[in-house]
């Protein structure tokens, strides 16, 4: 028993480690003095005004925090209807291929979705004369992401819980529209909630689709990222990455209370 | 319902399902460089034909497959042993130490790849840290080779990994192990023979999770490995915006589409079982 504890210590010790070791350097050495990220030279708060005053970085950041708004709302709206589909609807034929679609998304390599959604975008500009490249095609990029990860909540929410309650509502002459309204609904919006937040998280993150569906005009965060990263380590990059650190904390908090409250 | 299943169900089909025709199309095109887009539309095999006859593009597929199986294989190896640890701690812990597993998947890849860069440098942290301890007097830049996209593949998949494990092994009914003890079977015997065979299914959902985006994985190999590592996501990506060649890149893409054709399948079965476990 002595030795299974101290597995278990072990296991989680190492695991924990090796995730947030790397993370935490990276915050600390956002108030490095030194340009040089690997040497440290005394206590500063200098790359810290430096961001804060980066206007490209900031606007990029904008761009960012309002299609991962679109696309999050989007996303919840579709991933409830699919998660709910999946959790209730009788069986229906092809539902296989439908759980698999709504699925798919989430693990098909990002280089794949990427390509195909801009040429269907470049296919759809051909035919119709726009809409251009930018912001609307990121959201709906982003969106068709992340409806797999809000479905996924949704579902599991509603596998859990008690199904006898609508069944009720039903017996008692509610339709079907009222009893999602008055029972279903109530009970599974703080899933609804958790998914939001994690399709916001996604979508603020996502480079690889954006990076392709963009266009010339539209520059998201991570892109501003990616393109600084690329030429070496940068004090700015550790800066942003601290803050993100702390804000996905407190989202996945939320996220947290919102899923755990019965 | 029908309206329910109708409203996500034309949405994938229009922005996920539709657009793969369109690579396909433009996979049997031809380069175009003068044309916008660059294609020349048609009817070739040409592309497909390259990718599997060119000794650089051959290579890439391979390297990627391993890749991809080395680090699912290591992330299991690492994972699992947390997972389990999660699934026998207090229950009230339970909740916190799982959320510490998910935060870094909540934070951005690219910043995450980014904490490795300066950590893996030359004459990074990790190198001042082994000269430090003696326990390398040289040490040799761990960037830019294999070990590093292992590493960068492990670091960032490592959450996917252990949701699966941990949602198997926590619906373990302890009352088998207590069973197995009892008719005397030692720790590891009854591990081996009662907790590894009914973990089966979330080992397949983590190590699916893990090796179906590894094998077109591109911001790990490009921001940790070299330039001889060529990942197949690697590839793609080149082809497209460096060289403008939208055709082979979008060989690229259905080859890599019907080559995970068949994990994507099982993973959705194992999904779909799962849920039905759960009604």
């Amino acid at each position: 028993m002595r030795g299974r504890v101290r597995f278990a210590i072990a296991a989680l010790g190492f695991g924990y480690a090796f995730l947030y070791l790397p993370l935490a350097l990276v915050m600390i050495y956002s108030f490095n003095e030194s340009r040089l990220v690997t040497v440290w030279s005394g206590f500063s708060t200098k790359w810290w005004s430096a961001l804060l005053a980066n206007e490209a970085m900031l606007s990029a950041a904008w761009l960012s925090i309002r299609i991962a708004v679109v696309s999050a709302s989007t996303a919840a709206i579709l991933g409830l209807a699919a998660g709910y589909a999946l959790a209730r609807a009788p069986a229906f034929p092809g539902r296989a291929l439908f759980g698999g679609m709504v699925i798919a998304p989430m693990v098909m390599p990002e280089v794949v979705m990427g390509i195909s959604m801009l040429l269907l975008f470049v296919g759809v500009d051909r035919m119709f004369g726009g809409p251009a490249r930018g912001f609307l095609t990121i959201a709906i990029a982003h969106t068709t992401f992340a409806i797999a990860f809000v479905a996924i909540v949704v579902q599991a929410r509603l596998a859990d819980f008690d199904r006898s309650l609508e069944e009720a509502a039903m017996d008692l002459g509610a339709t079907p529209w009222a009893t999602f309204r008055t029972i279903t609904l109530p009970l599974i919006a703080p899933a609804i909630g958790a998914g939001w937040l994690l399709a916001f998280t996604l979508s603020l993150d996502d480079l690889i689709l954006t990076q392709f569906v963009a266009g010339a005009q539209s520059q998201t965060l991570p892109m501003r990222v990616y393109s600084s990263v690329r030429l070496g380590v940068d004090p700015q990059i550790n800066v942003l990455a601290t803050i993100i650190v702390v804000v996905a904390a407190g989202a996945l908090i939320v996220s947290g209370w919102l899923t755990q409250r019965r | 319902m029908r309206a329910v299943i109708a409203l996500p169900l034309v949405w994938l089909g229009i922005f996920f399902l539709l657009p793969f025709v369109l690579v396909l199309a433009i996979a049997l095109g031809t380069n175009a460089p003068d044309s916008v887009p660059p294609v020349a539309l048609g009817l070739s095999f040409a592309n497909f034909k390259l990718l599997f006859t060119d000794d650089l593009y051959l290579a890439a597929w391979l390297i990627s497959l391993r890749i991809a199986a080395t680090s699912t294989l290591v992330a299991l190896l690492l994972g699992y042993p947390m997972a389990y640890a999660i699934a026998r701690a207090a229950p009230a812990r339970r909740p916190l130490l799982l959320m510490l597993v998910v935060l870094p998947f909540w934070t951005s890849v690219l910043i995450r790849i980014y904490a490795w860069m300066g950590l893996l440098a030359r004459n990074g942290l990790l190198d001042q840290f082994l000269r430090w301890t003696g326990l390398a007097e040289n040490p040799g830049t761990i960037i830019g080779t294999e070990w590093a996209i292992h590493l960068g593949i492990v670091y960032a998949y490592l959450p996917f990994m252990v949701l699966p494990l941990y949602a198997t092994l926590e619906k373990l009914d302890t009352g088998l192990l207590e069973a197995a003890a009892d008719l005397g079977a030692r720790p590891l015997a009854a591990f081996l023979t009662v907790t590894l065979p009914l973990s089966l299914p979330g080992i397949v959902a983590g190590c699916l999770l893990v090796f179906i985006p590894s094998v077109g994985e591109f911001v790990i190999p490009d921001l940790l490995g070299g330039t001889e590592t060529l990942m197949i996501g690697k590839v793609l990506w080149d082809e497209f915006f460096t060289n403008g060649d939208w055709p082979l890149a979008s060989a690229v893409a259905i080859c890599l589409l019907v080559l995970l054709l068949g994990p994507l399948a099982l993973f959705q079965r194992q999904q779909a079982r799962s849920l039905e476990r759960r009604r």
